[in-house]
């Protein structure tokens, strides 16, 4: 593995992924892709299953309940559904634009799937800088919903796209800087390493061996409200706002190019989670301090046996599964923000909150 | 793995990403009725004729957040390197974490006055 440029204090043995035990160079890429794709087209199905189930039982309905055991597998109907759909490009629309708008939107969401460790060694690559790779892949698809506005010549489409790219592009400030508060603190931006350095992190050196969320709770806070904008989830969904704005950049999309969208939503709602999970809440460890079962090689993080690489996978998805919950609750129990108030509670609350945060984080890395 | 092993890595799960889009549209299309009438294909406005182009001039307030946005985005890749070194430097290091804290806060403090001059121009508020 590469060694981190900075973080010179590594003194754990493995850190490799899983993928680059076997030789060359082919073989290892394949298994990585199968591993992405394969974690981008379940994870969000099982995250939308559990929206569909939450939602129904806070607004005392049973959810889905025909399609498989428990209506677990109504998703993969919806899907089936759409894939046969008649699809309609409006006469007046941009066509090329309109078709493709929705694979600019779905392939970067793709992407940040690449560098997200879901369990001890269970990832495709570690980057360096892995954070700013995220971010980044995650930005990008903020130009697959502005074309989608913009292509379907609708008057609704266009104020929507606008307003997504507006909010995208203010809540990915205070996003981006409690990332880098995060950074600051571990030191490294590799994915990996932030799980690393929050196993040996201490407080303030009085030997209490905590995860990133108890001395950054107000940058937890700030992520996962950024997060949620970023989504354009409720109560951040000014973007499709359906009781103003018919469905915002979507009201001309039917068929399969409605569902890439959706699926980059809830793929979107898997990989902020799991972002948050890597930043704040320890990545797969258990317990702060408390080493995984079989993984006692490796300073409780690395070096696992297939016992330990399975739970450290379920330990992550659990809390992915945890914090997806958490957004479902706050969208079935808060009410749409207006458009001005949104843009205001970014620049006047969120981007000076996290500057704040930063500079109380970097002083207290600096004199401890 | 080399550095040219983890971006040909990314490269390929580009390349993937867009064919799997292709192809997922091309299966539907083979298992899609398709059947267009002029009335189908008619731009949506809540059932009724829809009034002028879709393209039609509108008060946009949008491009302030544009410019601030840059602002800030570009703040932004600044602090990443930042980010890394910061917390290892010290007393035997060329610059002085003091140094490197304090010059950060004064760019940070520059761009919020930025802000700051925006909130106070009113461009925050809607009415």
């Amino acid at each position: 593995m590469m060694a981190s440029l900075t973080h010179a204090t590594t003194t754990v043995a493995q850190t490799v992924s899983l993928f680059d035990g076997f030789d060359g160079f082919v073989l290892p890429v394949i298994l990585k892709l199968v591993f992405v794709l394969a974690a981008f087209f379940v994870l969000p199905l099982v995250g939308g299953y559990l929206e569909h189930k939450v939602m129904g039982r806070m607004q005392h309905r049973r959810g889905p309940v025909e399609a498989g055991p428990f209506g677990s597998l109504q998703l993969v109907a919806d899907g089936i559904k759409f894939i046969q759909k008649e699809d309609l490009i409006p006469s007046a629309a941009d066509r090329w634009v309109f078709a493709i708008a929705p694979g600019v939107a779905l392939v970067p969401a793709m992407l940040v799937f690449l560098v997200i460790p879901f369990g001890p060694g269970v990832f495709a690559l570690d980057f360096e800088l892995g954070l700013f790779y995220a971010l980044a892949a995650i930005s990008v698809s903020v130009l697959g919903v502005l074309m989608g506005g913009w292509a379907s010549a609708n008057k609704f489409s266009l104020i929507g796209g606008l307003r997504a790219g507006a909010q995208l592009v203010a809540y990915e400030l205070p996003l981006i800087i409690a990332a880098i508060t995060v950074a600051v603190q571990a030191g490294t931006l590799s994915l990996v390493g932030i799980v690393e350095s929050q196993a040996t992190f201490q407080l303030f050196g009085t030997g209490i061996n905590v995860w990133f969320v108890f001395p950054q709770i107000v940058g937890f806070a700030i992520f996962f409200v950024a997060a949620m904008a970023e989504l354009s989830r409720p109560p951040f969904d000014m973007p499709i706002g359906d009781s103003e704005l018919v469905f915002g950049y979507m009201t001309e999309y039917t068929g399969i190019k409605y569902a890439m969208y959706m699926l980059t939503e809830y793929a979107g709602m898997i990989s902020m989670s799991a972002l948050m999970v890597v930043l704040y809440l320890g990545g797969w460890q258990l317990l702060p301090g408390v080493p995984l079962p079989g993984c006692e090689a490796g300073g409780g993080l690395f070096d696992c046996s297939p016992t330990g690489i399975a739970l450290g996978v379920a330990i992550t998805i659990a809390k992915i599964m945890a914090l997806v919950f958490l957004m479902v609750w706050a969208r079935v129990a808060y009410p749409r923000l207006r458009e001005d108030q949104l843009q205001r509670v970014c620049w006047l609350v969120l981007v000076p909150l996290s500057l704040a945060n930063l500079a109380v984080v970097t002083i207290a890395k600096v004199v401890f | 793995m080399t550095f040219f092993e983890q971006y040909g890595t990314f490269a390929i799960a580009v390349i993937v990403g867009c064919l799997l889009y292709a192809v997922i549209m091309l299966a539907s299309r083979l298992m899609r009725p398709s059947v267009p009438s002029p009335q189908k294909l008619t731009t949506y406005e809540c059932g009724v004729e829809s009034l002028g182009a879709g393209w039609s001039q509108t008060n946009i307030r949008y491009y302030v957040f544009a410019f601030l946005f840059l602002l800030f985005d570009v703040e932004a890749i600044f602090l990443f390197p930042w980010a890394v070194i910061v917390g290892d430097l010290d007393a035997t290091t060329a610059v002085s974490p003091t140094f490197a804290v304090v010059a950060m806060f004064l760019f940070i403090a520059t761009l919020l006055e930025g802000l700051a001059y925006a909130w106070k121009k009113g461009v925050l508020t809607w009415d």
